[in-house]
């Protein structure tokens, strides 16, 4: 059966849930080879076998941390070589899309990105994308090359399949190419204690409508265990970072419950979450289009809504 | 200083999008386009460096699409950009990321003596977000992408970028391709003057011959990946929705704990 490469998303060995969404599909494609890069593989070995890597392919160089994208593109692309994957997977970060982008250049290669799915099909690789915001669904192919998709968190649940993730260290020379934007200063961000956004099963986001105020959507998304998403106009008044926002400028999530709290639900705020399972809102507005997406909506004001269902889901947990 | 700007006409959002039934393709004949959003950001920024750099520096604005796209490159022209650069050949119909990453550069190049090509952070159609890291790839050039603060020292890019798990600065020797978030500026609306302006600026239009590209390479024949099918999502029913007597967060949690959500 043939190596599929899974790029390894992780944070100091800490895999992200990302990666072990990848290596579940990559088991449909064929054998799922890791590919780590940085420090903190022996914390990571035990997340990646559980989840089906049979090799990981290992990278120590530090300039690999050092530059922006081009690094990694030179290590998966001697591995595409060496290993003649059936597929190269990478998640759907901005920065692992770069990655894709370039390695689909220099590889020769037909690039998907943002799948939803990915399955094994009559004529190789098969993909399902969301596009339009949402408003249709793509299934493509890639016709050339070894294909290279980078896929959608949230897009499976990860199952475990223990895998031997025997470790082979690869040495890869960094090209003189690869090292001309240096990552100079790099600042870790203030941990919320709040799940990832675009990993999280349940999503809480305020818009205009908390007037600035994001105590309430804060407390409610901490009660369901959510991560706290914004919209954009909640994000162009300084009132929750950009690096939370959800729309089309900003991530796209495909949550299980996805709660919108004073937002209106203009179609670029639709584009980064009309794909959740399920949909609920509370606006002041009756006619705000975000009701014409809902499975459940509340009328009112998120100020006296947010706190009585807050106060309600603490006590159901009991 | 040469500046190029790489902008994109796109279906607008607002307006029913769809796909072309023949070939799959995203339909852009029949539905009203505009200049994509997010490359307001890449032009506005080049028309501040111009502006704090005072000198002779020059912002050219380069698209590739059929004739209507070139509506972008006026919009561009009347923001403040100095001059026009429109790819347009029947070949290129269908072409995927990868031939249009081939063609700006090919453009680019011919354009030559370019200190900076910008662009936005995703086009608002396709929003792969991978053209500026191809483009990069393809010029041999050093990535710097999604910006959301930019700086020019003498012959240095410095960015910030904000991830998910950091926030980086990265430097880069110029030339480079970089690439704006819309964090980064608020682009200017055309103003009366600049409309006006823009109907005297130079616009060249370039075929793939004058590019030195094969026809072969570009194009839907030429994509290297195929769509098979496409289905329209059917719109979401409605739900319940129910108008808060004082009890509506009460109503909310318990829908949430029927749908075990709680």
């Amino acid at each position: 059966m043939s190596e599929v490469l899974v790029l390894v998303d992780h944070v100091d060995g800490q895999v992200r849930k990302t990666t072990s969404e990848l290596l579940t599909l990559a088991r449909r494609l064929g054998e799922p080879s890791a590919v780590f890069l940085g420090p903190g593989f022996d914390a990571a070995k035990e997340t990646l076998a559980a989840y089906g890597a049979q090799k990981v392919y290992r990278v120590e160089n530090p300039d690999v941390d050092d530059y922006l994208v081009v690094p990694v593109v030179d290590v998966l692309a001697a591995l595409v070589e060496q290993a003649a994957p059936a597929a190269v997977l990478v998640s759907s970060s901005a920065h692992g899309k770069e990655i894709a982008a370039r390695l689909a250049v220099r590889t020769g290669s037909g690039l998907i990105t943002d799948a939803v799915d990915i399955r094994a099909g009559g004529s190789g690789v098969e993909t399902t994308q969301s596009v339009f915001a949402g408003g249709y669904t793509v299934e493509a192919t890639v016709t050339r090359g070894t294909p290279i998709v980078t896929v959608k968190p949230n897009s499976c649940a990860p199952e475990q399949a223990p895998g031997a993730a025997a470790d082979e260290v690869v040495d890869v020379t960094v090209s003189d190419a690869a090292k001309t934007a240096q990552i100079t200063e790099r600042r870790e961000k203030q941990k919320s204690g709040r799940p990832e956004l675009s990993e999280a099963a349940i999503v809480v986001s305020g818009g205009r409508g908390t007037n600035g105020d994001f105590s309430p959507v804060e407390a409610f998304a901490d009660a369901l265990g959510a991560a706290v998403g914004a919209s954009r106009a909640a994000v162009d008044a300084g009132w929750y970072p950009h690096t939370s926002q959800v729309g089309q400028t900003g991530k796209q999530v495909s949550p299980q419950l996805y709660v919108a709290c004073g937002i209106s639900g203009a179609i670029q705020h639709r584009a980064g979450m009309q794909t959740s399972k399920t949909i609920v809102a509370v606006n002041k507005d009756e006619e705000a289009p975000i009701f014409e997406l809902v499975d459940f909506g509340v009328v009112g004001d998120l100020f006296t809504v947010l706190p009585q269902a807050t106060q309600a889901v603490e006590a159901g947990k009991g | 200083m040469n500046i190029v700007v790489c902008v994109k006409h796109v279906p607008d959002a607002q307006s029913d999008r769809t796909f072309d039934a023949a070939d799959n393709t995203t339909e852009r004949e029949a539905v009203d386009g505009l200049l994509s959003e997010l490359d307001e950001y890449a032009v506005e920024e080049a028309l501040k460096i111009k502006e704090a750099a005072g000198d002779d520096t020059t912002v050219t604005i380069l698209t590739m699409g059929p004739a209507k796209a070139a509506d972008a490159v006026k919009k561009s022209l009347q923001m403040g950009a100095d001059a026009g650069v429109h790819v347009s050949d029947d070949a290129l119909a269908g072409s995927d990321s990868i031939a249009t990453s081939l063609v700006l550069a090919k453009a680019v190049e011919k354009i030559g003596g370019v200190d900076l090509v910008l662009t936005g952070m995703a086009s608002t159609d396709g929003t792969m977000s991978v053209v500026p890291a191809m483009l990069a790839e393809r010029l041999g050039l050093p990535q710097v992408t999604f910006a959301s603060e930019l700086t020019l020292d003498g012959s240095t890019v410095t960015i910030r970028r904000d991830g998910d798990v950091a926030t980086e600065v990265v430097r880069a020797s110029l030339p480079a391709v970089v690439s704006v978030t819309d964090q980064i500026n608020e682009p200017r609306y055309p103003s009366f003057k600049g409309i006006m302006a823009a109907k005297k600026k130079p616009v060249q239009t370039f075929s793939l011959a004058d590019l030195g590209v094969d026809a072969s390479e570009v194009g839907l024949d030429a994509a290297w990946t195929k769509v098979t099918q496409i289905t329209q999502r059917p719109p979401r029913q409605q739900g319940l929705v129910v108008t808060d007597d004082g009890n509506g967060g009460a109503v909310l949690a318990q829908f949430l704990t029927m749908q075990k959500f709680v």
